[in-house]
């Protein structure tokens, strides 16, 4: 196995039993990148010098015997995570030449550890979209199929695990934005229950939705990156101070006796073949592991895509209000007088999928209509979120498809926004009630695409999700699938 | 046509904690532009706001002494307008869900007393400045300093209720004194950090529905402000006079011409787009904190006025003067407790003391003589060591040099002249030397009597005991 290829875990020992140093490991990725960037066009930045650096203090530390489950692993994050002193761009023009002063919390918290950081990776513009193709720095590819969108708004921190170009990747999820690209690249990709994360360095698209994220090869790698970044943060108000468990310590639980509910408004007609077939392999699966399967009802999830855009945008508008080339980012040229500055700042800046949302949001909240959008909105946010709660006072987690199909062609759903916003209907809901989900590899369509299974947890049950998760990863061999680039 | 003016104020108290209200950076005025910034009030990508639990506290402190309900659950919502001094492009504010609410002033004019409503009290951020003045270096450009920009303001919305220039004045005195009672806000109109906008409406006489209102804004003191309602009156009196309407607009204040001009051609119509602030919590306050702050709220300078003039017997016009500011009448009520003749303390406290200290430009905490200092000069006269006009030449060399009133008197030989003999013979030759006007005197120009004290008192280079000097004077020249 090359190194570029191993999880967190097969890495760490190793480094822990010295067989190769963290700048061979890091070198090893940064050619791997190298060779195939070309094609798969994962990374904005890539950062080999303060990477080896970084690489070249781990291995000083593992020489006074201090060695952490992370120490010289090589992982990528998504653009949208302000990192001291290398260039954030989330993904933008507006933010093309933004090099931030600090670091934000995850990100600190994964340097601590001794991560080593390579570089930061593609998305959509602002976190918007479902495909990446709105990046300002060109689409990234999906390493299954060249021709395919890798999915989106985390679509480089998915394709980076798949073409093996970081070890694990940080990805941030307001609608689905990772489990969607893991679902259509094949790996694993976590969205914590919100709070859970500090959001305190995450560049904001909707502040209620927005939550930090590992993408990983398998699950066990999951656990240690969201046990690494995971706690309370003074930074953020909205972080919660509940005690982070050992998320690998439970693991191993299995499902006997587990209660899995099926929502049946996921369970559409129409769904695609492939989808279908995966995710009923995959509940039978669990039924023969001795996990108790039950239909329950989330009578709301009708009103989930509508509710999500009219929240998202409405915050996105008011928190994108900051790039307006005064201090930091693109100012444009061309201005006579202030007013003509903000408009033509943003006007060159912005792409058009942000500037939609933009418009869309600042509608929801304008004067006249905030009662019968924003607020209406809201007050159907609160029904979904209370169909959670009440079917999970029935079943322990929740199973559904991760996205109506699999990854399709890149150019392929641009001509309607709207028919891009529907592919996010079976994760939305997650976000809009605040609670966690993952999505892991549950098989391969006739084309050759990946298809993932989405597992929905309690409130803070990310223990449980992981471990139910676990099972299923060590009862099927999809995690061992890889694309061939 | 007789019009009944309305109004109403709208004060903006900069709030004086250590540190801004979303972040750690300084609120200390006067800092190197840009010096005193962070990401968080710098508006940069990713940062996130939290609350300073102090600016609750002065807000449960004002709502408290105000009279007002405190918010339980009270919210923070985002005011959304573009500015370069405005880094987020919003301001974090309350909209539905002040902290405090229901509130009332009492005020005087003219011996009539009159209650005031405060609608509200709500915590929000200050704005950054611009600066468009020549910058060296920078020269024509506007420049933004952004060290003001999450400073902690409380606004102070009243109800519509005052109904002349003099009832607004009175009602912002009173305001402005109640917030710098309580520690929370320094009160200094010209650094901005106590800031009022009124809105000013005319109705017909008799009437009870309210005129379109003009909101005037950029009043930096109070007499502006009754010049800026002044004007005002006459200027939506004559509109309406000529049938004309009154449009509701902000309209800025130019203290060099004294009138009011619209900024109509520079701030259209701003819709805010309130909607609560997702990065923030609500702000929950229980009746163990509200109980806890009330604790430690000072006596108010209604209350303190009250008791000077019952507990001291002060007439109401000292106890007006010396309960203007805390500070002043905390200096009065630590000498009273060490010379307890309020009276004669309050005439030194609002005489020499505020005199000195008014030539030298300081507030009564920065004044170099200690209440206990006072209070034994005050015992010297009472002793009889020096009489009260000596005793200002010592009260002006304790000002400057910081010494002990004994010690001046020693050192400077100031002890009064008490011995009748002593004096005697003083006067004895004065009258010997004025044989004059000791005639004049004694046939009748008694006017004259001052001349001779004057120069029995120059002879004795001012120690002479006066009364001493009066008696034994008038026996000698009577014969």
């Amino acid at each position: 196995m090359e190194i570029f290829e191993l999880t967190i875990h097969e890495l760490h020992q190793k480094l822990k039993a010295k067989e190769l140093s963290c700048v061979e490991a890091t070198r090893a990725m940064l050619a791997r990148i190298d060779s195939v960037e070309e094609r798969v066009n994962a990374y904005i930045t890539v950062t080999p010098e303060e990477a080896l650096r970084e690489a070249e203090a781990a291995d000083r530390r593992i020489a006074q015997g201090e060695i952490d489950i992370l120490t010289g692993i090589p992982v990528g994050l998504k653009d949208i995570f302000i990192t001291k002193g290398i260039r954030t761009t989330c993904g933008s023009k507006i933010l093309h030449n933004f090099v931030p002063p600090y670091d934000g919390t995850a990100v600190a918290r994964l340097k601590e550890r001794g991560a080593v950081i390579v570089g930061k990776l593609n998305q959509d513009e602002f976190a918007m979209g479902s495909s990446s193709e709105s990046s300002f720095f060109g689409p990234t590819r999906n390493p299954w199929n060249l021709e395919c969108t890798p999915g989106g708004s985390s679509g480089g921190s998915a394709a980076a695990i798949a073409a093996q170009e970081a070890t694990a990747t940080l990805g941030t999820d307001t609608g689905g934005s990772i489990r969607q690209p893991a679902s259509h690249c094949g790996c694993v990709g976590l969205k914590p229950t919100y709070g859970r994360v500090s959001r305190y360095g995450v560049i904001a698209y909707a502040s209620s939705l927005d939550q930090v994220g590992p993408l990983t090869r398998d699950v066990t790698d999951a656990a240690i990156m969201l046990g690494a970044v995971a706690g309370h943060d003074p930074l953020d108000s909205t972080s919660v101070n509940t005690p982070v468990p050992d998320y690998l310590a439970g693991l191993n639980a299995g499902v006997k006796g587990l209660k899995i509910g099926l929502p049946k408004e996921y369970f559409i007609e129409g769904l695609d073949p492939d989808v279908k077939a995966a995710t009923d392999r995959a509940i039978e699966l669990y039924r023969s592991l001795g996990a108790e399967i039950r239909e329950v009802s989330l009578p709301h999830t009708e009103y989930a895509v509508a509710t999500y855009y009219l929240i998202a945008t409405a915050e996105a508008s008011s928190n994108l209000a900051r790039y307006d080339g005064v201090r930091f980012g693109h100012r444009t040229e061309a201005a006579r007088g202030l007013a003509d500055m903000f408009a033509k700042t943003r006007a060159e800046g912005f792409g058009a999928e942000v500037k939609r949302r933009i418009m869309l949001g600042t509608y929801a909240l304008s004067s006249g209509y905030y009662d019968a959008y924003y607020l209406k909105a809201q007050k159907a946010r609160t029904l979904i979120m209370q169909d959670f709660l009440k079917a999970f006072e029935d079943v322990d987690v929740l199973l559904t498809p991760v996205a109506p199909t699999p990854a399709f062609k890149i150019g392929e759903k641009l001509a309607d926004p709207l028919q891009m916003y529907l592919s996010d209907i079976f994760t939305i809901p997650v976000n809009l009630a605040g609670t966690c989900g993952i999505s892991i590899p549950a098989g391969i369509s006739a084309d050759g695409l990946p298809i993932g299974l989405q597992l929905i947890g309690k409130p803070f049950g990310e223990g449980a999700l992981l471990s139910t998760a676990y099972a299923f990863e060590k009862g099927t061999e999809w995690s061992t699938k890889k694309a061939a680039l | 046509m007789k019009y009944q003016v309305v109004i109403g104020l709208e004060v903006h108290t900069q709030l004086t904690t250590n540190t801004k209200i979303f972040c750690g950076c300084s609120t200390r005025f006067g800092a190197t532009p840009n010096s005193q910034t962070c990401p968080v009030c710098l508006g940069f990508p990713g940062a996130l706001p939290v609350l300073n639990q102090k600016v609750v506290e002065f807000a449960i402190r004002a709502g408290l002494a105000t009279n007002c309900s405190i918010t339980k659950r009270s919210i923070f919502a985002r005011k959304n307008y573009f500015y370069p001094d405005l880094p987020k492009g919003y301001q974090i504010s309350q909209f539905d869900l002040p902290i405090c609410q229901n509130g009332h002033l009492d005020i005087e004019v003219e011996g009539v007393r009159k209650r005031i409503g405060i609608t509200r009290i709500h915590m929000e951020e200050d704005a950054g400045k611009l600066v468009h003045a020549d910058v060296p270096g920078i020269g024509d450009d506007s420049c933004v300093d952004l060290n003001r920009a999450c400073t902690p303001l409380l606004e102070v919305v009243s109800e519509p209720d005052m109904r002349s220039p003099d009832e607004a004045i009175a009602y912002l005195k009173k305001l402005h004194e109640i917030v710098r009672y309580l520690g929370i806000c320094d009160g200094n109109l010209e650094e901005g950090s106590f800031r009022c906008d009124a809105n000013v409406s005319l109705m017909p006489v008799g009437s009870t529905t309210f005129g379109t209102r003009a909101e005037l804004k950029n009043i930096n003191s109070f007499r502006f402000i009754k010049q800026a309602i002044e004007y005002e009156m006459e200027r939506q009196a004559e509109l309406l006079d000529e049938g004309g309407r009154v449009i509701q607009e902000t309209r800025l204040f130019d203290p060099n011409t004294g009138t009011t001009r619209s900024m109509r051609g520079k701030e259209e119509a701003h819709d805010y787009r309130y909607f609560p602030d997702p990065d923030l919590v609500p702000v929950i306050v229980d009746d163990a904190w509200i109980e806890a702050v009330r604790k430690t709220l000072p006596e108010l300078p209604d209350a303190k006025r009250q008791r000077f003039v019952t507990e001291f017997g002060l007439p109401e016009y000292d106890a007006e003067v010396l309960a203007a500011s805390r500070e002043l009448a905390e200096y009065f009520e630590a000498t009273v407790a060490l010379f307890p003749q309020a009276k004669t303390v309050s005439n030194w406290v609002m005489g020499e003391v505020t005199r000195a200290l008014n030539d030298d430009g300081k507030d009564i905490t920065e004044s170099p003589v200690t209440p206990a200092q006072l209070a034994d000069l005050l015992k010297l006269i009472e002793k009889g060591t020096i009489s009260g006009k000596i005793a200002k030449t010592v009260f002006d060399e304790m000002y400057k040099t910081g010494k002990e009133p004994g010690k001046i008197v020693e050192e400077k030989g100031l002890v009064q002249v008490s011995d009748t003999g002593a004096i005697e013979a003083i006067i004895d030759e004065v009258l010997a030397r004025e044989p004059g006007q000791v005639a004049e005197f004694r046939s009748g120009k008694e006017k004259l009597f001052g001349f001779f004290v004057g120069q029995v008192m120059k002879a004795s280079k001012g120690k002479a005991n006066p009364a001493l000097v009066n008696e034994l004077l008038l026996k000698k020249l009577n014969g």
